[in-house]
This record gives structure tokens, C-alpha cells and sequence, in this order.
């Protein structure tokens, strides 16, 4: 009884062993499975994973109109106060008041990505982009405005 | 047709001719020595490349890809400055110990150089007790171990070099056993008569399944002898920072580093003497058409190319399993490999004595 543990437990364990180098070998002998990016050379071609969390951005569609309503969900959502919502009043043909976002200040270098604000965001004015070359010379350039200068709200966002 | 013994005997010839005898032993002496050194750079910085190659395919990677075509100067260019740095040794050590202990490592590599045939009648030193010599030195190193890890004065050092002891003390039984079952097979310690034995045929087919389970019990314990992963606790990183080379610095760490190449080039050689015929072709039975083709490609090439398949297959090793721990270690040893190794010895002496191998 002993014996035969003894030899199956030689058998499993040269066998898991085997199954190891059977995967390890798998991968030498297929260098198409290589999986390093020559970052600075494909620069070009490089692709970016759709889930890759780089920044936020406010995309503005061809009339430079973005979705943003001012609501400041975003301001409050966010847990290390990266964003500051400054808003403002616009006046509508009717004449009544409409509040309205003047500047969606984002400073890059206090973000975490961890993405609570795109979560909040009630009109989905805000995404993750997939850029990650964020390094300049000097700080203040990382605090970025979102909407573009001249945008204004896109009809029928509430 | 090149041989390496068509150039030794002509330039032997020459000497012999040109001085008279002692002086052409004592220039003999000086063009091996620059040979051997030669060697043991040209192999280190080949051995280092191939390995970090070797672990990048395998982890799914490109490696070293940016000192020339390829990566090829890499290893060059990391001598380059290992020269240059700094040689450090400690405040506290015990300098004279501290100094000699990669010298010592790296003669016994160099002893170990001896009695391998690199190619027909190609070996520096035909000894009639080669096996046991080998055994004997290869030991030997342990010393210089141990005493990098002692004049360290460091508890690191010291634990690797504590750990690499009994290392090597307990895997040393089942490789000499390994060695052993092919001094049975062959009646011989002498390696050019062990491999002039494998003529019609390398042991590993020759000597049945008890010379595979032979090859395999000597893998696996000089893997375990030259301190590799999954034995590689005498210098385990992430326990013991680099174990018994923690405290060193630029060229005295080079040293311990391309001895520890130099030891795998030289078990996988023996291991390639032993069970895979060392320079001899591959010969298959009667197949005169065969074996002549197999006659014209240069010994040299035959044993350099079955040594480089087992340095392949210990870097295989190395990038697949995990690290053991160190009573993992002694169970493996003594509780299946030396058992094992006992039971094949005597498998192996009983077809032997009965002539059962072809």
C-alpha cells in the first residue's frame, strides 16, 4: 500500500511537472504569442484597449455642441476634488434663465481614473479617452478645460 | 574535412619541432590557459544572452533587443560595466576570505574544465579516473560558497551559503549515482573510453529505461548542484536579496555570476558525455548510409549541440517551475531521488552483468 502511494505520488508529480513545461514550451517554440509593445517604435500603429481609463474628456460633436448641462454630478461624485464645475446663466429666446456649464476645470494631475465621474454624469457628457502621453514641462498645464471655447449645450439636453 | 585534432597536432608538431621539449610543454601550457579563459568569456557572455533569451520567449516576451542586431552586444555591454564598477567590500568583512572566494569558485570551474572532451581527441587532460575526478572537484565549490557567505559578515550571505551547503551535500549522492550507472554500463571512469563505448549508440538508448531514469535523476540533481531554479534557494531573491553574493560588487560579483554559467556548460557537458555520447555522431545500428552522413558534420559541432540542448533543457527548467522550499528540498532528495537512484544502480548492474544492454 505504501509502495503504491509512493510511486503514484512519483507519477503525479512528474506528470504536473511535465504539464508546465509542456505550456512553457508551447510559448518558445510560437513567438507569435509575444505580447510586448515596442512602445515608442509602434507609436503609430499602436492599439489601445477600449477599456483603458487615460483621462476625461467632453467630446463635442461637429457644431462644437457638447451634452453637458452644468448639474455638477460630476463635481460631487468625484472623490479627490479633481473637477470644478463653474457654472453660468443663459438667456432663453423665452427670456427665462437656463443654467449652463461656463467651464469644466480638470486637473489631470489629482485624477485617479477611477471613473465615478463619467458614472454620475446624468446626460453622459463626460468619458474615459484612452490617451496616456500626459507628461509636459510644466504643471499648471494639466489642469485642462473641458468644453471648448464657443460650445454650447446640444438642443434637447435637460 | 575540419578537426579540431588536425590543428592541435600540427601546432604540437610544430613546437615539438621549433623548442625543445620542456619549452614546448611550458608554451603548450600558456596557449591551453589563454584557450580555457577564452572559453570561459566567450561562454559566459553566450550563456548569459541565451538565458535571458531563453526566459523571455518563454514568459512571452522579447527580450534583451536593443545592444545590436537583435540584442546580441547586451551582455557585452553589461560586462562592460560590471568592469567599470566599483568593488566593494564590506567594513565589517572579513576582507582576506571576502576576496578569495570567487577565485576560488571560478578555479574549481576551471579545474572542472580538464578532462571534458570538447571533440575527438580534443580534451586537455585524458585522466584514467575522469568520473571520479569530476565528482571530486565539482564538490569542491561549496568551499568557496561557503566562504563568500561567512566573510560577508551578513545574515543573507550567510543563510544562502548555509542552504547552498546542504544543497549540494545531498543532491552530490544521487548525481554521483546517476555518474555511477554509466561507469557500471561502461566498466570505465576514463570519459574517452565511455565515450568511444557509445560507438554504436548513446547510453541514454543503449542502457534501457534505468540510463533514462539515470539521465533524468542527473538532470534534476545538477540542476540542484549549480544552484538553479526551482533549487536555487542559496540565493533565493525574494528571502535572501541574492544570498551568498549579496555583498558583491563589479567584478568579484561577475566572477560568482559567470561561474555559476561556466558550472552549468560544464554538467551539461558531462551529462552529454555520459548519456548522449559526448562528441560521437549519432549511429544508428547498420545504417551505413545514415551513420556516414552523420560521420561528416565535426564532432566539435555534435558535442557543442548536445550540450546546449541540455543547457536548454535546465533554462526550461528554470523558467517553469517554482522555487522548492528548502525541506521540500531534502524530502525530494532523500526521500524519492536517492531511493530511486539506489534501485537504478542496481537495476543497472544486474543488465549489466547479464549483458542485456546491446
Amino acid at each position: 500500500m505504501f509502495l503504491k502511494e509512493y510511486i503514484s505520488d512519483v507519477y503525479n508529480g512528474v506528470s504536473s511537472l511535465l504539464k508546465g513545461m509542456r505550456k512553457t514550451g508551447y510559448y518558445f517554440t510560437h513567438p507569435k504569442e509575444i505580447i510586448t509593445e515596442q512602445y515608442p517604435d509602434n507609436r503609430a500603429t499602436l492599439v489601445m484597449a477600449e477599456r483603458f481609463k487615460g483621462e476625461v474628456v467632453m467630446p463635442h460633436d461637429q457644431n462644437n455642441e457638447h451634452a453637458c448641462t452644468g448639474c455638477t454630478a460630476c463635481e460631487l461624485a468625484c472623490p479627490n476634488g479633481t473637477i470644478k464645475v463653474v457654472t453660468k446663466f443663459d438667456i432663453t429666446p423665452e427670456g427665462k434663465k437656463k443654467k449652463a456649464v461656463d467651464a469644466l476645470v480638470y486637473r489631470l494631475e489629482l485624477c485617479t481614473m477611477c471613473n465615478l465621474c463619467v458614472i454620475a454624469c446624468p446626460s453622459d457628457a463626460i468619458k474615459m479617452a484612452p490617451n496616456f502621453e500626459h507628461s509636459v514641462f510644466d504643471r499648471s498645464k494639466l489642469t485642462k478645460i473641458l468644453n471648448k471655447t464657443g460650445s454650447k449645450i446640444r438642443e434637447g439636453i435637460e | 574535412m575540419f578537426s579540431l585534432e588536425g590543428i592541435t597536432s600540427t601546432i604540437q608538431d610544430w613546437l615539438f619541432f621549433k623548442f625543445n621539449p620542456t619549452l614546448a610543454l611550458a608554451i603548450e601550457c600558456v596557449i591551453v590557459i589563454l584557450l580555457a579563459i577564452a572559453l570561459f568569456a566567450a561562454l559566459g557572455l553566450i550563456l548569459v544572452l541565451m538565458e535571458r533569451k531563453v526566459a523571455a520567449r518563454i514568459q512571452i516576451r522579447l527580450g534583451p533587443n536593443r545592444v545590436g542586431p537583435g540584442g546580441i552586444f547586451q551582455t557585452a555591454a553589461d560586462t562592460l560595466k560590471l568592469i567599470m564598477k566599483e568593488g566593494l567590500t564590506p567594513d565589517k568583512a572579513d576582507k582576506f576570505l571576502f576576496n578569495l572566494a570567487p577565485f576560488i569558485v571560478m578555479m574549481v570551474a576551471m579545474l572542472l574544465l580538464a578532462p571534458i572532451a570538447f571533440a575527438k581527441n580534443f580534451q586537455i587532460w585524458d585522466i584514467n579516473i575522469g568520473v571520479l575526478y569530476i565528482s571530486a572537484i565539482s564538490s569542491l565549490s561549496v568551499i568557496g560558497i561557503l566562504m563568500a557567505g561567512w566573510a560577508s559578515n551578513n545574515k543573507y550571505s550567510l543563510l544562502g551559503a548555509m542552504r547552498s551547503g546542504a544543497q549540494i551535500v545531498s543532491y552530490e549522492l544521487s548525481a554521483g549515482f546517476a555518474v555511477l550507472t554509466i561507469v557500471v554500463l561502461t566498466g570505465s571512469l576514463q570519459i574517452s573510453e565511455i565515450v568511444a563505448a557509445q560507438q554504436n549508440g548513446w547510453w541514454i538508448f543503449k542502457g534501457h529505461i534505468p540510463a533514462i531514469i539515470a539521465f533524468v535523476l542527473y538532470i534534476i540533481a545538477v540542476t540542484a548542484e549549480t544552484n538553479r531554479a526551482p533549487f536555487d534557494l542559496a540565493e533565493a531573491e525574494s528571502e535572501l536579496t541574492a544570498g551568498f553574493h549579496t555583498e558583491y560588487s563589479g567584478m568579484k560579483f561577475a566572477l560568482f555570476f559567470l561561474a555559476e554559467y561556466i558550472n552549468i556548460f560544464i554538467v551539461c557537458a558531462i551529462g552529454a558525455t555520459l548519456f548522449l555520447g559526448g562528441w560521437m555522431p549519432l549511429h544508428i545500428g547498420n545504417w551505413q548510409g545514415f551513420n556516414h552522413i552523420m560521420d561528416f558534420i565535426p564532432s566539435s559541432i555534435w558535442f557543442m549541440g548536445k550540450t546546449f540542448f541540455l543547457i536548454f533543457l535546465i533554462m526550461w527548467f528554470r523558467w517553469t517551475f517554482p522555487r522548492l522550499r528548502v525541506d521540500q528540498l531534502l524530502n525530494l532528495e532523500w526521500k524519492y531521488l536517492l531511493p530511486i537512484s539506489l534501485f537504478n544502480l542496481l537495476l543497472v548492474a544486474v543488465i549489466a552483468i547479464l549483458g542485456w544492454h546491446f
